[in-house]
C-alpha cells in the first residue's frame, strides 16, 4: 500500500478497468494529452491510444449523445465532464435517454455509461465551477449517483461503477483531488454502500464527497469536548444504503445530514424524511440538515459563508443534542 | 471621453448592414430548384442522371416492383393507424403520408448490418428493416414507450426528443470505427448508420452537434433529414434561412438535396451516401425534399396554418402515382401486379387492426421492471409496496 492522491486514485482506478475490458473508451474535452484539466486522465491516452482515449469536441450534449451511440454499439464510455456547471447541456440526454433507455426497450438494451463530474466548492473558482448538483439526478430514475471522498474509495469506485450495466454518475470532490490516502487491495463493499468511518454514540453525521473529511474533523473536534460523533460516508447518493443509514440513527437516535448542496430538496431532505418513516420512535431530535443556503452559487469571496464548515456542523451537534 | 469609449466603426468603414445582407424570403414556392436530384418526375417519366443511372440500372424489375409493393404497404398500414387512432384504439398516430418515397427508397438502400436511427414517424424505414408494424402501434397505443430489440433490425427505438438520435446515431458510428467495420472491402461487414430526422430538427443544437462530430472524426453516417415543409405549425422559412442541405458544406462534408416524392432518385442518392460512408468516406447530409400530406399527428389541425392550395400542388406531386406510371409505361408491371399488391395491402390492414386491438395491457407491476440492470433498493421496495396494495383489493387482479 502507498499514499496517493485522490485524482490519481480514480486514474489508477480508470486504467485499471481499461486493461480489464477493450470496450472501456474515455471520453471528454482536454483529456488526451492534456490529461483533463484536473489531470486524472494523464498518461491514458498515451498508453492507450486516441481511439480509447477522446478528445471530443467542446459540446456536452454531444459528448454524451455520442456516449449513448457508443453504448448501443457495445462500449463502455466513461465521459469526463470538466466541471459541475457544465454538466447542464448534457442534461437532457442524461435524463431522457441514458436514465431511460433501458426501460424504453423492455431491458433489450444497457446503457453502461459513467459521468465522471468534478464537483464543489472551496477552490477560489469563477462561476459554474463550484456547484454541487447531486440531486438532480438522483432525483431520476434509471440513474445511480454515487460520490467518492478518499483515494481508496476513489480507485475501487470509480472500477465498480464503470462495471456496473447501469449508468452511474460518478461525483468527484475537487477540492480533496490532491489529498492523499492510501489506497487497498479491494473495495469497502459493494457500489451502493455507505461506509460507517468513525463510529460514535451521541449523534451521526451523514455526509458525502468533500464534506466527509469536514465532518470527520467536526467529529474529532467534539470528542475533544467528549462528545462520541459517529460518521459516515454514504458513497452512494442513489441508491441510498437505508440499512446503514437507520442503523446508525437507531442507535444514537440524532442524525446530522450536511453537504454543500442547498438544503431545499437536497439529499438531507430525503434523508430526513427516510428516517422519520422508517425509525421516527428512535428519534432524539429532529434530523437536521446542514448544507448550503438557497441561493446561486456566490462569488468565491463569499465561499466561505456559504460553504457548510467544521464550526457550521458543530452548531448543528449542539442544537441536536440540547433538543 | 474616456480612453476606451466605443467609436462608431461601421461609419468609420462604410459598412451598412443594410443593404449588404440578403433579406430573408418571404414564403418560399416549394420547389427544389435545379439542384434536387430527380430521376422521375411527377408525370413518371425517367430524368437522365448521368452519375445515378447506373445505380437504378442495377435493380432488377423484381426489386422494382418490391419498391412499389413497400410504399402501398407502408402507406396501407399508415392509413389503418391513423383510422384505430380514430376509433380510440390508438391514443395517438403520427402519420407518414406523402413522405413514403423518402422513406421506402432510403430504407432499402440500407444493408442487414447497417444501423437506422429514426424519429417517430419513420415507419416505412421500420418496414424496409423488417420491423413488425404492429410493434410500431406499442408506444401509440400506450402499452410500452417502444420496446422491440432495436439490435434484433438494426433500428433504433423511435425518439421523440427532436433531433437527439442524430447524436445516437453518430456515436454508433464511432463505434463501428473502432471495430474496424469501414473499408475493409466485405460487403457483409463495412457498415453504415443512417440518422432520420425532420426539417424542425435541423434547428436543434443537437444536429449541429452531430454534424461537427461525425465531421471530424470522418464517421460513417448519413444525415438524411425529410424536409416535409412543416414542423408542427411552423413552414420552413422559421426554420431556416439557407437550403439546408447547404449546411453540410459549413461541416466539412458532402451536402445533395433529392426529391423525396421520387423512390428512384431517394434510393440511388442513399445508395451513394452509405457506400461512401461504409467505404471511410464519411458523411453525407441528404435532405429529401418532401411534404407532410396529412396532420403532424392526429392532435393537429394543419387547417389553422397551411392553405388547401399548397395541399393540392403536392397531390400531384405524389409518390406512387408517378412510380405506378413507370412502372406501367416501362412495362415492368400490369394490372394484375398492382391488383395482387392491393389485395395484400388490405390483408395488412386488417392484420394489422386485429392484432392491435388484441395487443394486452401490461401487468402494473411491468412499470418496475429494467429500470435497472442490477438490484436497486428503492424500486424493489416500491414494486413490493405496489403489488402487496394493488392485491388488498377484493377480486384483485393486477
Amino acid at each position: 500500500m502507498t499514499a496517493t492522491t485522490l485524482a490519481k486514485g480514480i486514474t489508477s482506478g480508470l486504467r485499471a478497468a481499461m486493461e480489464n475490458d477493450p470496450k472501456v473508451v474515455l471520453m471528454g474535452e482536454d483529456i488526451g494529452k492534456l490529461g483533463g484539466v484536473f489531470r486524472v486522465t494523464e498518461g491514458l491516452q498515451k498508453d492507450f491510444g486516441e481511439d480509447r482515449v477522446i478528445d471530443t469536441p467542446l459540446a456536452e450534449a454531444g459528448i454524451l449523445g455520442t456516449a449513448i451511440g457508443m453504448a448501443l454499439r457495445g462500449y463502455r464510455p466513461v465521459v469526463e465532464i470538466q466541471f459541475d456547471g457544465f454538466v447542464y447541456p448534457a442534461f437532457d440526454h442524461i435524463v431522457s435517454q441514458v436514465a431511460k433507455l433501458r426501460a424504453r426497450s423492455l431491458g433489450y438494451v444497457s446503457m453502461p455509461i459513467v459521468i465522471r463530474i468534478p464537483f464543489g466548492g472551496g477552490i477560489g473558482a469563477v462561476e459554474h465551477h463550484s456547484e454541487s448538483n447531486e440531486a438532480y439526478f438522483a432525483h431520476t430514475a434509471g440513474l445511480r449517483v454515487v460520490a467518492c471522498s478518499n483515494p481508496h474509495d476513489a480507485h475501487w469506485m470509480i472500477q465498480q461503477a464503470v462495471a456496473t450495466d447501469d449508468p452511474v454518475i460518478f461525483y468527484e470532490p475537487k477540492r480533496r483531488y490532491w489529498d492523499k490516502g492510501e489506497v487497498g487491495d479491494g473495495p469497502d463493499g459493494a457500489l451502493g454502500t455507505a461506509r460507517v468511518l468513525r463510529e460514535g454514540t451521541d449523534a451521526t453525521l451523514f455526509a458525502y464527497g468533500p464534506m466527509v473529511k469536514t465532518c470527520l474533523q467536526a467529529a474529532q473536534a467534539a470528542d475533544e469536548e467528549g462528545r462520541s460523533l459517529e460518521v459516515i460516508d454514504l458513497r452512494s447518493l442513489s441508491p441510498l444504503d437505508t440499512g446503514a443509514i437507520l442503523d446508525s440513527v437507531r442507535k444514537t437516535g440524532r442524525a446530522i445530514v450536511v453537504h454543500e448542496a442547498s438544503t431545499f430538496l437536497g439529499l438531507g431532505s430525503e434523508i430526513s424524511a427516510m428516517v422519520t418513516e422508517e425509525a421516527f420512535h428512535h428519534l432524539e431530535a429532529p434530523v437536521l440538515r446542514v448544507g448550503g443556503y438557497n441561493v446561486p452559487y456566490p462569488p468565491s469571496r463569499l465561499e466561505e459563508e456559504f460553504l457548510p464548515d467544521l464550526d457550521r456542523v458543530l452548531d448543528a451537534v449542539d442544537r441536536s443534542l440540547a433538543y | 471621453m474616456s480612453d476606451n469609449e466605443v467609436a462608431p466603426l461601421e461609419t468609420a468603414f462604410g459598412v451598412d448592414h443594410h443593404v449588404t445582407r440578403a433579406q430573408a424570403p418571404d414564403r418560399p414556392a416549394q420547389e427544389g430548384g435545379p439542384e434536387m436530384v430527380q430521376l422521375l418526375n411527377p408525370e413518371g417519366e425517367r430524368v437522365a442522371h448521368p452519375e445515378l443511372d447506373a445505380i437504378v440500372d442495377d435493380l432488377s424489375d423484381e426489386a422494382l416492383r418490391g419498391l412499389y409493393r413497400d410504399l402501398v404497404l407502408v402507406r396501407r398500414f399508415d392509413t389503418e393507424a391513423t383510422a384505430l387512432q380514430r376509433q380510440g384504439e390508438l391514443g395517438l398516430w403520427a402519420s407518414l403520408l406523402g413522405q413514403e418515397a423518402a422513406q421506402v427508397g432510403s430504407g432499402r438502400a440500407l444493408r442487414r448490418q447497417d444501423y437506422a436511427f429514426p424519429t417517430y414517424r419513420e415507419h416505412g424505414v421500420a418496414w424496409c428493416r423488417g420491423v413488425d408494424p404492429v410493434n410500431l402501434l406499442g408506444m401509440f397505443r400506450g402499452v410500452n414507450h417502444g420496446g422491440w430489440d432495436p439490435n434484433e433490425k438494426n433500428f433504433h427505438l423511435y425518439t421523440i426528443i427532436i433531433g437527439a438520435q442524430t447524436l445516437h446515431a453518430t456515436g454508433y458510428a464511432m463505434g463501428v470505427q473502432r471495430d474496424g467495420d469501414v473499408g475493409t472491402g466485405d460487403e457483409r461487414r463495412d457498415t453504415a448508420v443512417i440518422a432520420y430526422f425532420g426539417d424542425g430538427a435541423t434547428s436543434q443544437g443537437d444536429v449541429s452537434e452531430a454534424l461537427v462530430f461525425a465531421g471530424v472524426n470522418n464517421s460513417p453516417v448519413v444525415f438524411f433529414c425529410q424536409n416535409n415543409q412543416w414542423a408542427i405549425s411552423e413552414p420552413n422559412e422559421k426554420q431556416t434561412r439557407a437550403p439546408l442541405w447547404h449546411r453540410a458544406r459549413g461541416f466539412g462534408f458532402p451536402g445533395i438535396r433529392v426529391d423525396g416524392n421520387d423512390v428512384l432518385a431517394v434510393y440511388a442518392v442513399t445508395k451513394q451516401a452509405l457506400d461512401a460512408a461504409r467505404t471511410g468516406q464519411g458523411p453525407t447530409f441528404i435532405e429529401a425534399f418532401t411534404y407532410r400530406m396529412g396532420a403532424h399527428t392526429t392532435s393537429d389541425d394543419p387547417s389553422k396554418y397551411r392553405v388547401s392550395a399548397e395541399v393540392e400542388v403536392w397531390k400531384h406531386r405524389d409518390p406512387i402515382q408517378r412510380y405506378k406510371r413507370w412502372l406501367t409505361t416501362t412495362g415492368r408491371a400490369d394490372v394484375d401486379f398492382f391488383d395482387a399488391v392491393d389485395a395484400e395491402a388490405e390483408e395488412l390492414g386488417a392484420s394489422v387492426r386485429e392484432r392491435c386491438l388484441s395487443m394486452p395491457d401490461p401487468d402494473g407491476s411491468a412499470m418496475f421492471d429494467h429500470v435497472y440492470a442490477d438490484e436497486h433498493p428503492v424500486t424493489t421496495r416500491e414494486r413490493q409496496w405496489f403489488e402487496q396494495y394493488a392485491d388488498s383489493f377484493e377480486g384483485a387482479h393486477r
